[in-house]
């Protein structure tokens, strides 16, 4: 079985292929597939018989899950099987001549089709409950697919939606039904959840089991088309003919016939069993019936009469008795055969004739008697005429109601339903009749439809369903040996109740004069009255007010999901990113807050407001606070960011306060990098800061903000209040001395106890240091600054646009006589600063403090292991130095301050990180195992080296990298944004003004043109 | 375990004003609320090392105890970097927001309020279906058998026949000329008036 799956699919993945080379008659090659495999099914047909009733395949899957690829086949899946394979094979068969050679899309179409094949083979094969679900939903998936061959058409698209959503819900609640059902019977096998059956539905689970076996049905009556779902059937007929005849006749709708049939043995006595399968069953048979005679597309005919077969097979084949289920799977059968000729049929009609509307065709029949009397068997067989096989199977079914009816047990309700049972059969025949004379009679007034010659290839799949039609009817003594044992496994075992084939009874052309037959004899008299009086019966038709129509009804309610999904996600997904944190930020604080109220505990005791140990903490908080209330009042942007800075300044002094020198000063350095970051990025935006959230909703901002600060302090009192294990941090000084091999505690955390944390973070800096690069140049990270050497003296931010009379310009004048240097020393790049930027005082002092600086970062670097400094401090230090030297001299001065790309430093500094992490690795330590070397060196006596500097180095690089970015993308290609945006401000609102400026401006000027290295 | 007050208000007064900041139009005042919510973060855990103490530089006779706490200054010098490495990175995105829009302020999503104004009508969903009743609406025979186009006599206009030709498309594995697979394509978003700001796409 597996292997036959297996090659269904994979010749599916190759089919493609095959249609590139043959074109439409790799259908033939397709269709020898399923052929083949019914070949290997009728040798089965031995060992499943005449052994122990059942060939399995087992192979594990997900053990952990309890997946396993768990196949059986018994009586059931074998006869489905035939029809699976058998049909499937013929249907591609006539593909082959139904699509035209240059129709687009067939190698997928046919890949899908043999897919479905294989899926429904594998359906009926499996044994385990979750296997079957998904194979279950891969017919789901091929059907929609299938439906919607005819892409650019909104009826393909439109019902292939709708059959894939009702399926689907179907098959979700068949999911939880299976789940509860494995779950309660603790395996997921079907065949071993069947033999304890009763035991589980009449245990103390037995509530779960029938809430199971309802939900199981709700998947089958979606996915079979049973009222109130049986809408999606007439709609999925907008798929090429021989998907509806596969699909929606023989194979998928069938499915959930199949498992009504498969659960029926263990189930069909459970609570609500009888009533959803018989009242579902012949509501759709008669409603499906009463409709057909309403359709003038003969396909909808035969959709709205599969509809009406469905339901009442359902009832059949859920009734639950050995007759029942006999008569139900020759129903099956021979249901599979007919419907299948006759949607084969009509697509050969509609291919050769252009319509299958029953106003338009005339005269079919004397076109081709061979299409005619393939489809009269058909419809004859549907009808139940003797000597065919529906005749056969239909006996067999009304002689099972009729005990059932007689059967004291099942009540007047068994009277109902045999009463329904023939109306719906009256139908049947009315509706058949309807067929056949809308196909092919010749009718009045109607002009003879012209009609294509069918070639004997096109034909041939109908043709031979139509044999086996006749065959099955004639002699059905295979059909009722292949189904006896399924039969049997209904069969009573009370001592007087006779064998199981007694129980069952036979298959057979002549029971003698039976009261089914006395009802058959009815039913031919009132379907040929009622074929007869057509036009009266349209006419009572007519009057009949609409039904409540399942179309609609679906529509609607996706309507009304759409709708619904639409108002709620229009109500919270505004599209204000304020609302959203303003609800996240109130349940942030809410939710604690509630709890710590309500939860009653008591403060804890050792709350002091004034440390002991650093009284003057009071006194910087009470800055700090200030400073924050002044930020949020500022309507200065820089005020705003001054007042921020102040806290951090603030923050630094209680570090200090606290006992954490290098937390002091680490927070002064950044805090002061970070305000001349501010500075440089937004120097271009306006000055006001303006508050445009105002009126009720500051009050609401107010709220969440003291609410949200109050929660914290009284969130973080709880929870220091709670903490009752000491510290561990009470090791690390012996740790950090013993093992680390330093006396700066904090730094020895960092650099060894804690490595990894570090790393982690100084990726971060990475990152964020090429994110701020690639903000700003969006590409590059601006390593194409050319050397100062070729850049005009005193070029770079000159003022443009300033009128020469005025008081700007006069100053302006003045500068540039004074501030022009041809020749500079030292700050190299001072010099192609524009004279009016340049500060002579900032530039002595930068000259005087920048080595300084360097040193004294190395200084902290190295030192860090047991003072306080370290990499980061060492690094920011660094960083420092440099926004100092690029502050009095420009972009260009940065660029020979720190000609290394920042790209390349942060790499080197990340790669000697690594490196002190792995080497230990290599040298058979562990990751980041820190060694202590101690040297004697001549001038600085004995030194003490740890390898943990060596990652210390690392650090100190990546910070230097950051800072770097941070000034080449925000000061020196901002410089470059802002320099050509006042050059266009210049010269273009008027040309004139700028060539005066320019005269005017030329004497005072440096001569702008390039001067070499060398002259400086 | 002690519970240092002051600390604690002076950081509850920052995340006050951090909060009320962040709840801002404005993209600077939402950064510098994110500065001030950092900063509150670090005096929390700061303030979770207990009493001012010593600073934890080691020494032999000094007892752990005395130290302030080493391991809440391990961390709160990782974030003081990294709320840097953060700063910078939003600095970035203010300035290149006031580039791109000359905007300092966060807009409403207009996407979000477009998807809130959707019509209950879906062409997809709820257009009328033409009701068709074959697959093969163009090929129709003439009494000669052969095929016709059911648009008039074979070649009575030829060149009408060759021009529409070309106008055809082939999908769904058949040729069908453009207006009506034009008129059959009506994706559903054609329901809903594009933007002025062209969103949407």
């Amino acid at each position: 079985m597996i292997t036959v799956l297996a090659v269904h699919f994979s010749v599916a993945v190759l089919a493609p292929f095959l249609f590139r080379l043959w074109g439409r008659n790799a259908f033939y090659a397709l269709a020898a597939v399923p052929a083949v495999s019914f070949g290997w099914l009728l040798f089965q047909h031995n060992p499943i018989y005449t052994g122990s009733g059942a060939v399995t395949e087992d192979i594990e899957w997900i053990p952990s899950l309890h997946l396993e690829f768990a196949f059986r086949m018994d009586a059931l899946a074998w006869v489905m099987s035939l029809l699976v394979l058998g049909v499937g094979s013929l249907v591609l068969v006539y593909c082959a001549r139904y699509f035209k050679r240059k129709d687009q899309d067939l190698g997928a179409f046919g890949a899908q089709l043999l897919a479905f094949a294989g899926a429904m083979f594998g359906l009926v094969a499996a044994d385990d409950l979750l296997l079957l679900f998904i194979f279950w939903e891969l017919t789901t998936v091929l059907s929609y697919l299938l439906i919607g061959f005819a892409r650019t058409r909104l009826a393909a698209r439109r019902s292939a939606l709708q059959a894939l959503m009702v399926t689907t819900a179907g098959g979700l609640a068949m999911l939880v039904g299976l789940i509860m059902l494995g779950a309660t019977a603790g395996t997921y096998r079907i065949s071993s959840i069947l033999d304890q059956a009763s035991a589980l539905a009449a245990g103390t689970s037995g509530g779960v089991v029938s809430a199971a076996v309802v939900l199981i049905l709700v998947g089958a009556i979606t996915k079979s088309a049973l009222v109130p779902f049986h809408f999606w059937l007439p709609g999925a007929m907008a798929a090429p003919t021989p998907v509806s005849a596969y699909l929606h006749a023989a194979a998928m709708v069938k499915a959930g016939i199949y498992l009504v049939a498969r659960l029926a043995p263990g189930f069909s006595d459970t609570a609500y069993w009888q009533p959803v399968v018989l009242g579902l069953g012949l509501a759709t048979m008669l409603v499906g019936g009463y409709r057909a005679l309403r359709q003038s597309d003969i396909k909808l005919i035969l959709a709205y009469g599969t509809v009406s077969q469905l339901g009442f097979l359902t009832m059949v084949v859920g009734l639950g008795t050995p007759d029942a289920a006999l008569a139900g799977l020759a129903m099956l059968l021979a249901h599979g055969l007919f419907k299948a000729t006759l949607f084969l049929v009509v697509g050969i009609i509609d291919h050769q004739s252009g319509t299958r509307d029953v106003r338009k065709l005339s005269g079919v029949f004397r076109s081709s008697r061979a299409l005619g009397i393939v489809a009269g068997i058909g419809a004859a067989s549907m009808a139940g005429v003797p000597l065919l096989a529906g005749f056969v199977a239909k006996e067999s079914v009304l002689e099972a109601f009729v005990h059932h009816a007689a059967d004291p047990h099942s009540g007047p309700w068994g009277m109902v339903v045999l009463v329904g049972l023939a109306v719906g059969s009256i139908l049947t025949f009315a509706y058949s009749a309807r067929f056949m004379w809308g196909a092919f009679a010749v009718k009045h007034g109607v002009d003879a439809t012209p009609f294509k010659a069918v070639r004997p290839s096109f034909l041939a799949a109908p043709a031979i369903l139509s044999i086996l039609t006749v065959a099955y009817g004639l002699w059905p003594v295979p059909v009722d040996a292949w189904i006896q044992p399924y039969a049997a496994l209904f069969a009573s075992t009370a001592p007087d109740a006779g064998t199981p084939v007694e129980q069952a009874g036979h298959l057979a052309l002549w029971h003698g004069f039976t009261p089914a037959l006395g009802l058959t004899a009815v039913t031919f008299v009132l379907g040929l009255a009622m074929y007869f009086g057509r036009n009266a019966v349209a006419r009572a038709q007519s009057l009949v007010p609409g039904w409540v129509d399942g179309d609609r009804a679906y529509q609607l309610t996706i309507g009304a999901l759409d709708d619904a999904a639409v108002w709620i996600t229009g109500r919270t997904q505004r599209g204000s990113l304020y609302f959203y944190l303003a609800v996240i930020l109130s349940v942030a604080f809410v939710l604690p807050l509630a709890a710590i109220l309500l939860g009653g505990n008591a403060l804890p005791q050792d709350i002091y407001l004034v440390d002991p140990n650093s009284p003057l903490q009071l006194v910087a908080g009470v800055g700090i606070v200030i400073g924050a209330l002044a930020a949020v009042k500022a309507n200065k942007r820089f005020l705003a960011v001054l007042m921020v800075s102040v806290t951090g300044y603030g923050i630094a002094l209680v570090f200090a306060l606290q006992g954490a020198p290098d937390l002091a000063l680490t927070q002064m350095l950044v805090e002061t990098i970070i305000l001349v970051a501010f500075v440089l990025a937004m120097r271009s935006l306006p000055p006001e800061l303006r508050d445009r959230t105002g009126g009720k909703y500051r009050v609401v901002r107010v709220i969440i903000g003291a609410g949200f600060g109050v929660t914290m302090v009284f969130a973080a009192m709880f929870a220091m209040g709670a903490r009752t294990a000491i510290p561990v941090s009470l090791q690390f000084p012996q740790l950090a001395y013993e093992g680390g091999g330093g006396l700066n505690v904090v730094n020895v955390t960092l650099v060894d106890i804690r490595a990894w944390d570090t790393f982690g973070e100084i990726s971060v800096l990475a990152l964020a240091a090429t994110g701020v690069a690639s903000l700003i140049f969006v590409r590059g990270r601006g390593e194409r600054l050319q050397a100062s050497a070729s850049v005009a003296a005193g070029t770079v931010g000159r003022f443009h646009g300033v009128d020469p009379g005025s008081r700007d310009g006069a100053a302006l004048a003045i500068s540039r006589r004074f501030a022009a240097a041809a020749r500079d020393p030292w700050i190299v790049a001072g010099r192609t600063l524009a004279p009016e930027r340049r500060s002579i005082i900032f530039e002595v002092v930068t000259r005087l403090i920048f080595h300084s600086m360097i040193i004294f970062s190395l200084y902290l670097l190295l030192a860090g292991h047991n003072l306080p400094g370290g990499g980061f401090a060492g690094g920011l230090t660094a960083g420092l130095a440099l926004t100092i030297r690029y502050l009095a001299g420009g972009r260009f001065e940065l660029r020979e301050a720190a000609p290394l790309s920042a790209g390349a430093l942060l790499g080197i500094g990340l790669a000697l990180a690594a490196a002190s992490a792995v080497v230990p690795l290599l040298l058979g330590g562990q990751v980041f195992q820190s060694a202590i070397i101690q040297v004697w060196l001549p001038v600085f006596g004995d030194i003490k080296f740890v390898t943990s500097t060596i990652f210390d180095i690392g650090v100190y690089i990546v910070v230097v990298g950051l800072v770097l970015d941070v000034l080449r993308s925000l000061g020196a290609e901002i410089d470059e944004h802002l320099e050509e945006r006042s050059l266009d401000a210049g010269q273009e609102p008027d040309q004139e003004e700028q060539r005066q400026d320019e005269e005017e401006q030329e004497p005072d000027g440096l001569p702008a043109e390039t001067t070499a290295k060398g002259h400086a | 375990m002690s519970v240092n007050l002051t600390l604690l208000i002076v950081m509850g007064a920052l995340y006050a004003c951090g909060i009320y900041l962040i709840l801002e139009r404005s993209l600077t005042r939402v950064l510098l609320g994110l500065m001030l919510l950092a900063n509150a973060t670090n005096l929390l855990i700061l303030a979770t090392g207990g009493y001012a103490g010593l600073a934890p530089l080691f020494s032999k006779d000094t007892p752990a105890q005395d130290y302030n706490d080493p391991l809440p200054q391990a961390l709160i010098l990782t974030s003081i970097v990294i709320s840097f490495a953060v700063t910078a990175f939003m600095l970035g995105i203010i300035y290149r927001t006031w580039l791109l829009a000359r905007q300092d302020e966060i807009q409403d999503d207009v996407e979000d309020r477009r998807v809130a104004e959707t019509p209950s009508f879906d062409a997809e969903d709820d257009a009328e279906v033409p009701v068709e009743t074959s697959e093969f609406p163009l090929t129709m025979v003439g009494s000669d058998g052969r095929d016709v186009s059911d648009r008039g006599a074979p070649g009575a206009d030829a060149d009408q026949e060759a021009g529409r030709s070309v106008a055809t498309v082939v999908a769904g594995g058949r040729e069908m000329p453009a207006e009506h697979a034009a008129a059959e394509e009506m994706p559903g978003s054609l329901n809903i008036d594009p933007s002025p700001e062209g969103g949407g796409k």
